[in-house]
């Protein structure tokens, strides 16, 4: 297990490299800056001369070598430099949000996974069931559905008319104002999760094993304990974990809705400023976090899975 | 006319929505802040952001503030100023009642440290453009000095302050990026975090992303003010969601798109609880006057005449702006009530096009945001309208920021644009001072001796009456000229319950309410 999480950890350092000068790249190409963006509106009217001097110091006018080099030499030691709209250190901003982020993320997952999956998984025992169509329908939907727009609805019938719970806002991080921007978020992985375990459940039943082991008289629990759950948990694991990955950048949407303190509004605000410390922090730790999941789901594979090794 | 006397009524009847009711101590205000998905930094000298300052003003206080019940700039740290003959040196009266929320009580040092501050040129603070018109402020920008010349003690409570051109300073300290901080707070580090002032709210608590809470301030200085608690700023950059909230009764106040703005007005529930004002954004088609065509004088007409404004303002903003008639808005003290907006005329814009030698039109690039009220949407309504003079239209879409950046450097044929256009006439129309470069506002590269002079005249006269005069001549020949097309002024409405009382119909920005003055009801669910 050990020599497996330090091949998969090896295989992280380019990954991460690659989207260190990715992120580069992209920002410094960018059409606009920070410095013209304080002159919004003719509200900053920055001098000339003091603008300027801040390119200089903001490093805006060194060649992209030069900046890249800088960038990566302060990234490697967790330094992502200071923000241009706050001025404070980004690791600051960053943590500040973090937290909110994660719980809404796991709040989502949570969900995810506790509908999800017995939702596919009992549409895969009874396939062409009203059950199982009722099921799919439930979750082609929720793909199918934008997160803003369902996030509308969702404070439009819980906040508006249910009046159950607050249709925006952190409150003191409880469960109440937790719970719609969880269901706005977790209901895309949820459809996602229902349909690959129906999928993968299917694949399993219709398995050579599985006919043997019936053909020996197995009961079809012990079927279903034994062989069903372990193989099918592979790919609901896979899923579970890419989708798990991928849910800190796609909370954007949902933070900036529900007024949710998390990294998502800090990315927009600071990709709308050209903050570029602060983008590049923002997406640099969502990446971590992705890279660092699929890496746990790796991990767990072995675990489930001895068969599985990485070469 | 009909159309000034009903803004002016409108005026007046909103101008502090005063009433008659005895305020209510106690309870919680909960604002909203509509710009954005975070505030900038609660240090108020660190942020150019109109979102900033809705937190700012009750944090924090400015020498001046403006008075929308007068229309006009009123003392506020300040108790009085008194010119010298020649009307380039100060004499302050500061407060001497003002506290600090750290219980220390402010003095001329600290409105002279604040503003040196400010100055710092590494810092890029962009209230200097504020302090810069005291004397030996740049100096301290530059690094030549540690202390600006022109800003002198007299006692702990009046202030000497020397100004390079005949201003009123009001104008130049009301904003709140140049409120006055606490030295001793400031320099503890993480101000941003912990924000201490002179306002009538402390700060609490500031969740990033979602919200700040303030208190009432005890020792603020203005007897038996603040009325309220508490004050609760809600992050809330989204319309819609703003919308559900406001109607769930969970916010007191939200800023209204043109959407919305028809909605409400038609909703019996909600049509009693608006407020609106012209607020002082100019919202213009800059022509860049380097782009061949748009240096001719013609040319300039003839696009002010080919667009029906009155009809892009009726059915695209849905009556969400006052019709522009020049550079200045209604609201601006050299505005000229009397003026009369381009006719839409497309025969007269041919003639015109005619006679500059383009019988045929011509094409030009037009830059343009996707903002609602002033970008693209606007800019598809006018293709077919400046087609119809033959002039062909090439829209090119870009952020605002990058919007910006293209204006500042003259990388533009045209764009569309809103731009800040008071309250301080004279510094408003310096956007089109031959002098002023591109960079700091000169967008379109304006370059008329006529229009120096006149601005050079307000500038030297101290008179308050001739200075006006001489501006609304100024005003008058940028109609006439045209160097933009004068597209419209921002009507800002503001939505409110019926519970909040002593909301100020503020046209520098409508967001930016005075909370002391504010109080809610005991019909306020929040508490």
């Amino acid at each position: 297990m050990l020599a497996v999480l330090v091949r998969r950890l090896l295989n992280v350092v380019p990954t991460l490299v690659a989207v260190v000068a990715l992120v580069f790249l992209l920002f410094s190409v960018l059409p606009g800056s920070f410095i013209s963006g304080m002159n919004e509106d003719g509200r900053g009217m920055v001098d000339p001369a003091v603008m300027e001097r801040m390119r200089k110091e903001m490093g805006l006018d060194d060649p992209l070598v030069e900046r890249f080099v800088k960038y990566v030499g302060r990234t490697v030691v967790g330094d992502f430099g200071n923000s241009f709209r706050t001025r404070e250190p980004v690791t600051k901003l960053i943590g500040a949000r973090l937290w909110p982020s994660l719980k809404l993320v796991l709040a989502s997952m949570l969900f995810a996974i506790v509908v999800g999956v017995p939702l596919g998984f009992v549409a895969a025992l009874k396939p062409g069931s009203a059950l199982d169509t009722a099921s799919m329908v439930v979750a082609i939907s929720g793909l199918s559905l934008p997160k803003f727009w369902l996030g509308l609805m969702l404070m439009y019938l819980f906040a508006l008319q249910l009046k159950l719970l607050p249709s925006f806002g952190y409150g003191e991080g409880g469960l109440a104002h937790l719970t719609l921007p969880a269901l706005a978020l977790g209901v895309s992985p949820m459809a996602l999760l229902a349909r690959t375990t129906r999928a993968a459940v299917l694949d399993v039943l219709n398995a050579d094993f599985v006919r043997t082991a019936r053909s020996k008289g197995m009961s079809e629990a012990r079927v279903v304990e034994w062989h069903v759950m372990r193989n099918a948990l592979v790919l609901v694991l896979t899923t579970i974990g890419l989708q798990f990955g991928s849910l800190m950048g796609q909370a954007v949407v949902v933070e900036k809705l529900f007024s949710w303190p998390g990294l998502g509004s800090l990315l927009v605000d600071s990709v709308f400023q050209r903050d570029i410390p602060a983008v590049q922090g923002c997406i640099l730790l969502i990446v971590v976090f992705f890279l660092a999941i699929n890496t746990l789901v790796d991990l767990a594979y072995v675990a489930i899975d001895p068969r599985i090794r990485y070469g | 006319m009909r159309k000034f006397a009903i803004v002016a009524a409108v005026l007046t009847l909103f101008a502090g929505v005063a009433d008659a009711q005895t305020p209510r101590k106690g309870g919680t205000i909960r604002m909203t802040a509509p710009y954005a998905a975070s505030f900038g930094s609660l240090d108020p000298h660190a942020t150019p952001r109109a979102q900033d300052d809705i937190v700012g003003k009750a944090i924090h206080r400015t020498l001046f503030n403006w008075d929308s019940a007068g229309g006009k700039l009123v003392p506020e740290l300040a108790l009085s100023v008194t010119a010298s003959a020649d009307g380039l040196t100060h004499t302050f009266k500061l407060r001497d009642d003002a506290f600090f929320h750290n219980g220390r009580k402010m003095t001329a040092d600290d409105v002279i440290w604040s503003f040196t501050r400010i100055m710092d040129g590494t810092k890029g603070f962009a209230a200097a453009r504020y302090v810069r018109v005291i004397k030996g402020a740049v100096d301290v920008e530059k690094g030549q000095a540690k202390e600006i010349s022109g800003l002198r003690k007299i006692d702990d409570f009046t202030l000497e302050m020397t100004v390079t051109d005949i201003v009123d300073p009001a104008y130049y300290f009301f904003s709140g990026t140049t409120a006055i901080l606490p030295k001793e707070e400031v320099e503890k580090g993480n101000f941003a975090a912990n924000p201490v002032g002179l306002g009538p709210f402390k700060f609490k608590e500031h969740i990033p992303g979602s919200r700040v809470v303030a208190e009432r301030w005890e020792k603020f200085y203005k007897p038996g003010k603040p009325y309220a608690d508490r004050l609760v700023v809600q992050i809330m950059a989204e319309a819609a969601a703003r919308d559900v909230a406001f109607r769930n009764k969970e916010i007191d106040t939200s800023i209204l798109g043109p959407a919305q703005y028809v909605a409400y007005r038609e909703d019996p529930a909600l049509k009693g609880g608006i407020l609106e004002v012209a607020e002082m954004f100019t919202r213009a088609l800059t022509l860049n006057h380097a782009y061949k065509p748009f240096s001719d004088k013609r040319v300039r007409q003839a696009v002010n005449h080919a667009i029906d404004t009155d009809l892009i303002i009726k059915r695209l903003v849905k009556d969400k702006a006052y019709r522009a008639t020049s550079w200045l808005p209604l609201s601006s003290p050299a505005y000229d009530k009397a003026m009369k907006p381009y006719a839409f005329d497309p025969e007269k814009a041919k003639k015109l096009l005619a006679e500059a030698g383009y019988p045929n039109g011509f094409e030009f690039e037009l830059t343009t945001s996707p903002n609602e009220s002033w970008g693209l949407p606007i800019v598809e309504a006018i293709i077919p309208m400046l087609a119809r003079v033959g002039i062909k239209v090439k829209p090119k879409l870009v952020e605002v920021t990058v919007l910006t950046e293209i204006a500042q450097k003259g990388d533009h044929q045209a764009y569309i644009g809103s731009n800040l256009t008071g309250p301080d006439s004279l510094a408003t129309l310096r956007c089109y001072y031959s002098k002023t470069p591109r960079t700091a506002c000169n967008y379109t590269g304006f370059n008329n001796p006529a229009f120096d002079k006149l601005l050079d005249d307000a500038g030297k006269t101290a008179d308050q009456a001739k200075r006006n005069d001489l501006l609304r001549q100024a005003n008058a020949l940028i109609h006439e000229e045209a160097p933009v097309w004068f597209f419209n002024y921002n009507k800002a409405v503001l939505a409110y319950q019926p519970w909040i009382h002593g909301l100020q119909a503020n046209p520098t920005e409508i967001t930016h309410q005075y909370v002391e003055d504010i109080w809610v009801d005991e019909k306020s669910p929040a508490k």
